[in-house]
């Protein structure tokens, strides 16, 4: 805040003085959120009261690495009647990174990412965006946080310049900065020449390149974005990955992504959690998920040999510990409890075939989610103790 | 005063990051001196900031008004009200200026009001014409406020901006009404005008008041519809929907609820031979009572009082309660004053329908279209 440039809007603001009454347990948080502000806690002015002491357990969750959660939710569930949408969510979020949100259509992910934009109201359980309650003080939040939503609309008689002067006016931007933001976050999504057309005429992938510009209208701190790649050609989907991608890395800006669609997310996200039926039960690094999976004993391995005749399923078939043989396009995938390389190449060898092709498939977003649904699956059946224990949270959600 | 002694506090001491929201209270705080480290963070995230809190919801509000407006102006549908209404207004003038003469003859009082409420051989009066054309105006210019932005995919995008809710709703009846309120005026002005042109007599001040009373009434008995087309959108999930609905009870009161009163009458307190003098009269007080309940009524009854001073009271007079009063005509004030109930109660439905879309919005969650 630049003093000079300040001081002359105070006399005309005494007005919002009055304001100050309501936000002074806001400033009182945020001042203990700041390092230098945790010594504060023990002269907590009377006036902050049950709110900033929710808000002081939001800002302590500091963790070992000594980051500080800007999205963090706890217990956050949502019922619709008697189906659960999201069920005792429990999510930490940190500055500056990208998380995807991973899960099939009714999974819960919009239902978060409405509770997060305060937006609707959850059954119970709360959720924090940098410190502000999101059920309470949703303006906080709006004020900070840019929605793209899934399938986002323009008004159509209005031209692209105009619907962005128009976000950028209901959040109180004044006039020149609105004219200023606009050429450049215009030029940023690529979207200068068709800025004076009418929104109408727009296609999706121009409507949601101009989503992007839309969010980013207000400077967020946070992004949150429901299937942006949904619908989108691949040329425009790399063009997408790429803003999105800068928008975290240049900007610093945090970013959570939700989608169905593993393999573009699994290219930006520097961490996924995956959603199945308003449970989140898997959440971490990829390659961090890869391994836990592969310690758990599964494998998977792309091989293909000649001649490719039936025997040669069979023989993979017959090796040890193979859970499933499946031939995909030219090549069979052999998911199995541990590494069969070695018994492969050895047993092809004796029985006559030359192998082709033979790739152990790792690090494949695809394949940790298709396992972690198997086990979710496993879990409605009853599951072993192991299994109940660890995704206990879904079962209690499904049944 | 206190609420700033806490901030300075809190803030000057622990150098705090200046949050989006701390908005102009602030400002003040970070006059009194702080850290170069806090004041670098806060160009970045202050930049939002500038008009914060009240100032920055209101111009949300504002915001939303402006652009509605906009979109009441140049849409096409907004032309064809407009055109609709100035036809009327010009049908029912040259329907009153053609009877004017022999009105006159007959009574030489009050000739710029009867350029309202006389009606031509053929052509029924611009206040008949407005009671019942009223309703499509407000019915067009609201019907589709909020399931439009819904169905258009705008809605969550235009919530999820720091605004409050009822901004939407504000700012969209807002312009609706100040829309209203233009096309009303201008139609009285031209009416006067044309009036005076051909008549060719100015209209006392009395007559001016009136019918700027009734300018006002018609405005607010047109916002009532403005206001019930936005429940109906934010009940409805399709425009069509609310538009029929609206429609629906248009058609309703303007020709179904004088027939429905009389039944209701007619079984409450029937009326046959024998009935008494007192009989016949509850059945007439049931009527009217259930017949106000209608906004076309009741504005029909209201306007018809005010442009016609010698109207003395709206309801059942028996000669014996008028014997030894003067005949006369009554002054502006005491005929407002006849009428007042009928302008609470048209505002008190307004607000009603308001509050309705207020509780409907609100609590409504909004997902993608």
């Amino acid at each position: 805040m630049d003093v000079t440039e300040r001081s002359p809007g105070i006399e005309a603001d005494t007005a919002a003085m009055a304001d100050a009454v309501v936000k002074a347990p806001f400033s009182q948080t945020d001042a203990m959120a700041d390092e230098t502000g945790k010594t504060l806690s023990g002269q907590k002015p009377a006036a902050a009261g049950e709110g900033a002491s929710d808000r002081a357990a939001a800002s302590d969750l500091t963790d070992a690495s000594g980051r500080r959660p800007i999205i963090h939710t706890e217990g956050l569930t949502k019922k619709y009647g008697s189906k659960v949408a999201v069920s005792d969510l429990n999510l930490d979020i940190y500055p500056g990174e990208i998380f995807g949100l991973l899960g099939p259509n009714g999974a819960g992910k919009t239902t978060t990412t409405l509770m997060l934009l305060g937006l609707s109201e959850p059954t119970s359980g709360k959720a924090w965006i940098d410190g502000k309650d999101c059920t309470r003080e949703p303006i906080a939040v709006k004020r900070i946080v840019g929605y793209l939503p899934d399938n986002v609309g323009f008004y159509g008689d209005m031209t692209g310049r105009e619907n962005l002067r128009f976000t950028g006016r209901l959040n109180g931007l004044p006039d020149d900065l609105i004219e200023k933001r606009i050429d450049e976050l215009l030029d940023k999504v690529g979207m200068t020449e068709a800025a004076d057309q009418k929104t109408g005429t727009y296609s999706r992938g121009m409507r949601q390149r101009l989503g992007v510009a839309d969010v980013l209208m207000k400077d967020p701190k946070v992004v949150i974005m429901d299937e942006p790649t949904l619908g989108i050609d691949p040329e425009g989907m790399r063009e997408l990955m790429e803003l999105i991608r800068r928008l975290a890395a240049d900007d610093g800006r945090t970013i959570l992504i939700s989608s169905h669609q593993l393999y573009q997310i699994q290219q930006i996200c520097d961490r996924v959690g995956l959603f199945v039926e308003g449970s989140l039960v898997a959440c971490g690094k990829i390659d961090e998920l890869a391994r836990s999976m592969q310690q758990e004993g599964v494998s998977i391995l792309e091989t293909a040999a000649f001649p490719d005749d039936a025997g040669f399923r069979e023989l993979l078939q017959s090796l040890g510990n193979v859970e499933s043989v499946e031939r995909t396009g030219d090549f069979y995938v052999v998911r199995s409890r541990y590494d069969v390389k070695r018994e492969l190449l050895r047993r092809s060898l004796d029985a006559g075939y030359t192998l082709s092709l033979i790739r152990q498939r790792e690090n494949d977003l695809d394949e940790i989610y298709r396992r972690y649904f198997e086990e979710a699956g496993e879990e409605h059946e009853g599951g072993d103790g192991k299994r109940a224990k660890r995704f206990g949270i879904f079962g209690k959600a499904g049944r | 005063m206190k609420a700033e002694t806490v901030r300075e506090q809190s803030v000057s001491e622990s150098s705090a990051k200046p949050a989006d929201d701390m908005g102009q209270a602030g400002e003040t705080v970070f006059q009194a001196g702080t850290s170069k480290h806090s004041q670098e963070k806060a160009v970045r995230s202050g930049k939002n900031s500038r008009h914060a809190g009240n100032g920055r919801a209101r111009s949300g509000l504002y915001a939303l008004y402006r652009k509605e407006m906009a979109d009441h102006l140049h849409s096409g549908r907004f032309l064809i009200v407009l055109a609709l209404i100035i036809l009327t207004s010009y049908a029912s003038l040259y329907g009153a200026v053609s009877n004017l003469s022999d009105a006159v003859a007959a009574d030489s009082d009050y000739i710029f009001l009867k350029l309202f409420t006389l009606s031509g051989s053929t052509i029924p009066s611009f206040t008949t014409f407005i009671a019942l054309l009223g309703p499509f105006v407000g019915l067009t210019l609201g019907f589709d406020a909020i399931n439009s932005e819904r169905s258009e995919g705008t809605l969550n995008r235009l919530i999820s901006q720091p605004i409050y809710r009822d901004a939407v709703i504000n700012g969209k009846f807002l312009a609706g009404a100040t829309i209203i309120l233009v096309m009303v005026l201008s139609m009285g002005l031209f009416i006067g005008a044309v009036g005076i042109l051909k008549t060719g007599i100015p209209p006392t001040a009395e007559e001016v008041g009136r019918a700027a009373v009734f300018l006002l009434f018609t405005a607010v008995y047109i916002c009532f519809w403005l206001s019930l087309s936005i429940l109906f959108s934010v009940l409805c999930r399709h425009a069509a929907t609310s538009a029929m609905l609206g429609i629906g009870l248009w058609i309703f009161f303007a020709l179904f609820m004088s027939l429905v009163a009389s039944i209701a009458a007619g079984a409450l307190y029937p009326i046959n031979d024998t009935a008494t003098v007192g009989r016949v009269l509850d059945n007439y007080e049931c009527q009217t009572m259930i017949n106000r309940l209608s906004p076309y009524y009741l504005y029909s009854e209201a306007v018809s009082t005010i442009m016609d001073p010698s109207v003395r009271t709206t309801n059942l007079v028996l000669p014996q309660q008028l014997s030894g009063a003067i005949t006369g005509y009554l002054s502006l004030g005491q005929s407002v004053l006849l009428v007042w109930p009928h302008l609470t109660g048209l505002a008190a439905l307004t607000a009603v329908m308001f509050a309705g879309s207020y509780i409907g919005f609100m609590r409504r969650e909004v997902r993608s279209r």
